[in-house]
């Protein structure tokens, strides 16, 4: 496994017009390394993810995501990751195993290769028997681990969760972040926002957005000795209140 | 599908009642036949004295409903929403201004924007603003802080806070397991069914099972080595800390301590804690799936 850093900025900047959404953030991120990505609403997490992920060019600054430059090889970004969010995840009205298919070929997984993924997945979810069903009949924990697996259907060696948990029930939380926790073991490296203060616990390490900057980065318990706080929740508080633009 | 089965409850004038529970727990149904806009296939209910059948037109003039989705005219500016929503019910603006003031200067120096083009926190200000325009007797708000930052959420609930003197009931959901502590009462819900409902004291002073709260560096390590413990019969991380519930209550965190010690893991911790609602609602959750 390579010890290079899979995501890499210097001062990364995205301005739209007179308003700079995302302003010079430098970082980076490890193999294996599961990073939260926390910010207020409208502190340009969206932006940042965006540019990392190939789907909108950066004004200024540079950054290479599996080892391509956000510039010049957004194509190739686009094919070498994982990316999953609430929003947008699978289609209700495919079968589980037309969603795998679908998106399997999307990311040019073809023949036999896409047969034999697709057969890996529903053993390891236990969804064989769920197979011919849609997708809108499962239940949101299901569809969410789904989606999940899905995304990692190419064996990428980085994915973006964008608020990948987002009202589901507590104990699916914590299974799906048991899956985050063994794709990490596996070497893949985790980008993952999420408005669940506990969960930025379980990351590696955070960045705290405000105002199109990083704020602060570190592991969480660093962190919360820097602030002398208790917990992640007071963390964010500290930093995100003193935030001065809106949405 | 039965998204809402055998829901009895009821709340008390004044009160702020949340609805708590995961994505299709039957939150919105509930809300839309409180609000008149779905029918109950069976069972009854009444809202301020007036049967959600047959009263349904009162209900209608005496309720603020503000809907999970944004469904505000996104064509219309914040001030010809909010003369839009005060008209349809007989009233002005500037009649009720009192109410909403507090809000609304939030959103003032936006007021001839169209509402489709307000960022979500403005938007979540405008809807709640619309709800409040004819000083409603209760609000109905579905899910007012899904997908908000932790602190608009804080924010959200301080201005619900403020109403309080206004007297004005409030039946308010959310899947978000911490709001429970700004509700005067709480209904948990899971899969169409109220799990528990009372005050948020009550339900964890009457929770009977043991919880330990234990700290370590080897978060994933120790939680994998509580899984095939005998003694243990859940646990589940909590931020930095692993909550463990025992099989046995009589179990103490000097033995379980103990146990990890042998089994290898020197970096231990075991402590009582005082469970928290995310610890109750998931032993609930067993209980409703046969667990």
């Amino acid at each position: 496994m390579s010890k290079e850093a899979i995501i890499k900025t210097q001062n990364l900047t995205k301005s739209f017009g007179a308003f700079t959404a995302v302003d010079k953030i430098s970082f980076e991120a490890m193999p294996g390394e599961i990073f939260g990505f926390l910010g207020a609403n409208g502190a340009g997490k969206t932006t940042a993810m965006k540019m990392l992920s190939g789907l909108l060019k950066p004004s200024s600054g540079t950054a290479s995501v599996v080892g391509f430059d956000v510039f010049k090889q957004s194509e190739m970004i686009k094919k070498n990751i994982g990316y999953m969010s609430q929003k947008f995840s699978l289609y209700d009205d495919l079968t589980v195993e037309e969603n795998i298919a679908f998106f399997g070929g999307i990311y040019g997984l073809r023949g036999d290769v896409l047969k034999l993924a697709q057969m890996e997945l529903l053993e390891r979810l236990q969804l064989m028997d769920q197979s011919k069903k849609l997708v809108a009949s499962l239940p949101l924990g299901w569809k969410q681990k789904l989606s999940f697996s899905v995304a990692m259907i190419h064996k990428p060696r980085l994915v973006f969760l964008d608020e990948p948990t987002g009202g589901v029930d507590p104990i699916t939380r914590r299974q799906f972040w048991e899956m985050i926790y063994e794709a990490a073991e596996n070497g893949v490296t985790i980008f993952v926002t999420t408005h669940y203060m506990d969960e930025a616990e379980y990351c590696s390490r955070v960045s705290i957005m405000v105002d199109g900057k990083i704020a602060a980065m570190d592991t969480p318990r660093a962190l919360k000795e820097q602030f002398g706080a208790k917990n992640m929740d007071e963390v964010f508080y500290t930093l995100a209140r003193g935030a001065k633009r809106g949405e | 599908m039965l998204a809402l089965d055998n829901v009895s409850f009821e709340v008390k004038q004044g009160e702020r009642f949340g609805i708590i529970g995961p994505d299709g727990a039957g939150k919105t149904s509930l809300f839309r036949i409180l609000t008149t806009l779905l029918l109950a296939d069976s069972g009854v209910a009444s809202v301020c004295g007036n049967d959600v059948v047959l009263g349904f037109d009162k209900i209608r003039r005496i309720s603020g409903y503000m809907p999970g989705k944004f469904s505000l005219y996104q064509d219309l500016s914040v001030e010809e929403n909010l003369n839009f929503f005060a008209t349809v019910f007989g009233t002005t603006v500037a009649e009720n201004m009192h109410l909403i003031k507090d809000i609304y200067v939030q959103i003032e120096p936006f007021k001839d924007r169209p509402a489709g083009k307000l960022s979500g926190g403005m938007k979540q200000k405008l809807a709640l603003c619309c709800a409040l325009i004819h000083e409603p007797k209760i609000l109905f708000l579905d899910e007012p802080t899904t997908g908000v930052d932790p602190v608009s959420r804080k924010e959200f609930w301080d201005m619900l806070d403020r109403l309080k003197s206004r007297n004005i009931t409030i039946l308010v959901s959310t899947p978000y397991m911490d709001e429970a502590s700004r509700c005067d009462r709480i209904a948990l819900m899971q899969t169409g069914k109220i799990l528990a409902i009372d005050t948020l004291d009550n339900i964890i002073g009457s929770y009977k099972n043991k919880v330990f709260g234990v700290e370590t560096r080897q978060m994933h390590q120790l939680s994998q080595f509580f899984k095939t413990h005998k003694a243990v019969h859940s646990c589940y991380p909590f931020g930095d800390t692993l909550h463990v519930t025992p099989k046995d209550a009589l179990l103490t965190s000097i033995e379980l301590e103990s146990s990890c010690k042998s089994a290898g893991f020197q970096d231990v911790k075991v402590f009582d804690i005082v469970p928290n609602i995310e610890d109750i609602f998931m032993n609930l959750m067993g209980q409703n799936n046969g667990i």
